[in-house]
């Protein structure tokens, strides 16, 4: 018989095998691309905002230049009082859009609901662009703006509430749809009428969502570029602003002042929805029944029109877009032609450019779904090691809360930097697909981690008792069974990489020039009607990407049927 | 089966494990011997899974050791040790249908192809699931599930079946139908077994021996009647089965008092002082009634409260014996009842057989 001798408290050192040495170097090196992907540039952007022009740390100097330099200060409270005003305004309109495709009987609700989120496929400056056509110095309907200016608050403020709407009705539309229906039947029972059963039924069992579409609605807002790129005019904001010290006056060091000014705003705002989030999961934990609405006719008229009213918005700002790519010369020769879709006669880039978005958003998407996956894989189903699944898991955090051009202009002094033995990437098609897949890594790794959760916990223990490695039963087990998960993720990442301006705005070179960009650069030297048609390049490749996903789910869905439905 | 000749298969060592400040196992020695079918019975979150899961790998515990075979495996990866396991939830693999699930652990082995479809319609047959190799797990039934993750764990030829509550996610008739057939099953290839449950039906049905845990400590290891006929602590007398739980105080080595009454009782354990509080335990069945109970020693009488009819045998609830004690309840059997009185009110007389009752301390 083994009798060893026992010393009772004796701790046991679990022996680590093969496997667990294989799952560990793969955290390694996930957590090591995380670290050099946003750890390290923001790092790289905290300590330049601290050094004068020549490296030498300076302390709060360049801090105290801005706060006391009016003319820069400026647009902290610019960017404050439209971001604060669209954000209401967008709530507010979201709120009813939403409340009408869940309480009312109005047809046409899945009509609605995807007219909704056209938004999505644009890049910022697209919107923008179509209300200058419409508002500008020579709009159609310049005169309804009753004498406003369109170039500054105004103009921001339409383009950006354009820009989040479906981003923050889709919030509040997820929040309507969980509230519990007994909850409006005990408020009829007990004979309260529609409106009492509002304000003490509907609006506090959506304080959470209202909370968190809020700070998304501010953050999207206070970090976008675009809008204000285009019709900002004189009025400065936060965004602008770091454009226009880095790219116009070539001063890195307010650049980074600047970044960090745009940076605590949207990492507060990070962290206030986190809060408010974890409460409502709790709150959510008792099984709700979902609510079906009764026919009304009057309100369901009302909420009817009110939807039509928006959609007809969406759809006329969508169709500006169009119509100003194709026409000749605004506002003097209105006859179509494609001559705008002429990219290559053009400063911006030309065809070249729309070629470099594909080929960005490609690599975005596969690269980006492998990385997101198998990291949240390994964040939520390793074993052992568990102070660093949980640093991780904070560092995949990290990126949400952090604005674009933060982002794209941290990259420019990390890699940039002499030392760096990185900097070969500097220019580079990759570093424009790390800089977009971290600029959309939080969103994708949560949903990885949302479809992650519904598996049985148990899988990863059976296979150790099957003797299989993790990664086999990964790429057998897990990875089937959350294909349509992987293929949201990836139709995200390219659908974004498509869009996204303000994350490559520093970083692309004359030999990868993005459409993106080419819209930005284009806009900027007057040629509007090629913007926009090269914007419509951007929404309609979005749009068949997101076609072909829809497609391919509901291909994929029937075929699986047999196995995933319980 | 229990035979504990010889050098025991599993032996546990002082296994304590810890999870923060929590204990979830507070020093675990246990021995299961070769071919024995081991139930690991306690209320919920007593750490039976919790052990089940050390003994696997899957969870290794803090500290003290585990032995399979007198190979020390305290400290292995699951892949390194010898076992096979099968879930509550099952956990088969959704995507792959009956037969690759089955496959899985012999794929890994490196076990020719032919083979392993040879083998897998074997273990299927084994398991009273032919013919549906090619169905997906979401096609069958819980008990067809139930086989298949069965046979899966049975695959790789283990030496040890690990059981997590494998029936009660089961209707009630399923489960009786196959808690008869897991055991013909584990006795038809002789595989040493060990099943976590909070059902002691299913305990007593099935083990050869029974593990009580409660807390995180091992109350009582025996064979189910000696669990059930000399429980080693008030709590493994209340959790196995129905007791009567009777306060009183030990007047002599061999009496115990209750109010005025003196109860006769057989060799109480030696740490029991004389004079101190204790309860006294007997079973409902055991108590004696009508002429059985004449010419028995520990006769008491009182009055019956009110009776339940529980199909094969009445429950008759007796006021208490004395004082603010509790009440006595005494299972008669049907054919019994009909030579005594069980009218609500009236007064009965029974006897308390001293043999079958335990004496234990009163502090919990
Ligand atoms: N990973 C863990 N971290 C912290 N505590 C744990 C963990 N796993 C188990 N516990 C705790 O250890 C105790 C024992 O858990 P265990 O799962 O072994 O209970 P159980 O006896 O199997 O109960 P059940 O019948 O409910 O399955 C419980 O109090 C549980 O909360
Ligand atoms: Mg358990």
């Amino acid at each position: 018989m083994t009798e060893v001798a026992i010393t009772p408290m004796q701790r046991i050192k679990p022996k680590i095998s093969k496997d667990d040495v294989v799952m560990r170097l793969s955290m390694a090196a996930i957590a090591l691309y995380l670290i050099v992907a946003i750890a390290l540039p923001l790092y790289a952007l905290l300590s330049k905002s601290f050094q004068n022009n020549h490296g030498d740390f300076v302390g709060f100097a360049n801090y105290i230049t801005y706060l006391t330099t009016p003319a820069l200060s400026w647009s902290i409270g610019n960017s404050f009082k439209v971001t604060l005003l669209a954000t209401v305004i967008v709530l507010f309109i979201a709120f009813i859009y939403a409340y009408a495709l869940t309480r009312s009987c109005m047809p046409g609700k899945s009509l609605f609901k995807g007219i909704a989120l056209i938004p999505i496929l644009m890049p910022s400056l697209l919107p923008a662009i179509s209300l200058v056509f419409f508002f500008g110095q020579q709009g159609i309907i310049k005169s309804w703006l009753l004498g406003a200016e369109l170039y500054g608050p105004v103009g921001i403020v339409m383009g950006e509430v354009f820009y989040v709407f479906p981003h923050v009705m889709t919030i509040l539309l997820i929040g309507m749809s969980l509230s519990d229906a007994r909850l409006y039947e005990a408020s009829e029972v007990l004979g309260a009428s529609k409106i009492k059963t509002f304000f003490s039924v509907t609006l506090p069992s959506l304080r959470y969502g209202l909370v968190s579409a809020f700070f998304v609605a501010f953050t999207l807002v206070i970090t976008d570029f675009g809008v204000p790129k285009v019709v900002g005019g004189q009025y400065n904001v936060l965004a602008t602003d770091v454009y226009k010290q880095v790219v116009g006056r070539n001063d890195f060091q307010m650049g980074a002042v600047v970044s960090m000014a745009l940076l605590l705003p949207a990492v507060f705002a990070f962290v206030a929805d986190r809060l408010v989030q974890r409460k409502q999961v709790a709150l959510l934990s008792a099984r709700a029944v979902p609510y079906q609405p009764k026919p009304d006719r009057i309100f369901d008229m009302i909420m009817l029109a009110f939807c039509s009213l928006i959609a007809f918005i969406i759809l006329s700002i969508l169709g500006m877009a169009i119509f100003s790519s194709l026409v000749t010369f605004w506002p003097y020769n209105l006859t179509l032609t494609t001559k705008h879709y002429n990219f290559d006669l053009m400063d911006g880039g030309g065809w070249a450019s729309y070629f470099n978005s594909i080929q960005l958003a490609t690599w975005t998407a596969i690269f980006g779904t492998i990385v997101v996956f198998f990291g949240a894989y390994l964040v939520e189903k390793s074993r052992g090691f568990k102070s660093g699944r949980t640093a991780m898991q904070a560092l995949c955090m990290v990126p949400m809360a952090v604005p674009g051009l933060v982002l794209g202009l941290s990259y420019v002094f990390f890699f940039n930097h002499p030392d760096n033995p990185l900097g070969f990437l500097y220019h580079t098609m990759p570093i424009l697909v790390i800089c977009t897949i971290t600029h959309f890594y939080t969103v994708s790794h949560l949903s990885a981690v949302t479809a992650l959760k519904q598996m049985d916990p148990e899988f990863e223990a059976v296979s150790q008792s099957l003797k299989a490695p993790f990664y086999k039963t990964f790429w057998r087990v897990t990875v089937p069974v959350c294909v349509p998960a992987i293929l949201d993720i990836s139709m995200y990442l390219f659908v974004n990489a498509m869009t996204t301006v303000s994350a490559v705005v520093f970083l692309y070179s004359t030999d990868t020039s993005l459409a993106s960009v080419a819209v930005l650069n284009m806009d900027d030297a007057g040629d509007q009607s090629p913007a926009a048609a090269m914007g419509m390049m951007i929404v309609s490749t979005a749009a068949i990407v997101r076609l072909a996903h829809m497609i391919l789910t509901r291909g994929l869905k029937r075929r699986t049927q047999a196995w995933r439905n319980r | 089966m229990s035979a504990e000749q010889g050098e025991p298969y599993i032996k546990i060592v002082n296994v304590t494990k810890n999870f923060g400040e929590f204990t979830a196992l507070r020093d675990i020695s246990l021995e299961i011997f070769d071919k024995e079918f081991v139930c690991f019975l306690g209320p919920s979150g007593c750490g039976k899974t919790t052990l089940l899961r050390a003994i696997a790998g899957l969870d290794i515990q803090s500290s003290g050791q585990i032995f399979q075979k007198g190979r020390d495996i305290s400290a292995l990866p699951p892949a390194e040790r010898d076992f096979g396991i099968v879930f509550q939830s099952y956990a088969l693999f959704p995507n792959m249908t009956v037969r690759r699930n089955v496959a899985y652990g012999l794929e890994n082995q490196g076990v020719p192809g032919k083979q392993i479809e040879q083998q897998v319609t074997e273990l299927l047959q084994l398991v009273g699931l032919p013919e549906q190799e090619d169905k997906f797990p979401a096609q069958l039934s819980g008990g067809q599930q139930q086989r298949v993750a069965l046979a899966r764990a049975l695959a790789t030829k283990p030496g040890l079946l690990l059981l997590d509550e494998p029936l009660s996610a089961l209707d009630a008739k399923v489960r009786t139908h196959l808690r008869h057939e897991i055991k013909e099953l584990q006795h038809k290839i002789g595989i040493t077994t060990i099943m976590v449950t909070h059902d002691q039906e299913e305990a007593l049905t099935m083990a050869d021996r029974i593990v009580v845990m409660n807390q995180g400590v091992i109350e009582q290891v025996g064979t189910p009647s000696e669990i059930y006929s000399e429980p080693a602590s008030p709590f493994v007398a209340d959790f196995i089965g129905t007791t009567n739980f009777i306060k009183g105080k030990l007047a002599t080595r061999q009496s115990v008092q209750i109010g005025n009454i003196a109860i006769q009782v057989d060799n109480p354990s030696a740490s029991l002082v004389t004079g101190s509080e204790v309860l006294l335990c007997i079973r409902p069945e055991d108590i004696l009634t009508g002429e059985r109970a004449i010419d028995v020693a520990n006769q008491v009488e009182s009055v019956i409260d009110r009776v339940e009819f529980l199909g094969s045998f009445h429950r008759v609830h007796m006021l208490p014996l004395a004082g603010d004690g509790t009440e006595l309840m005494i299972d008669v059997s049907v054919a019994r009842a009909r030579e005594i009185d069980l009218t609500i009110g009236s007064s009965l007389k029974v006897a308390l057989p001293a043999m079958h009752m335990n004496v234990y301390p009163s502090d919990n």
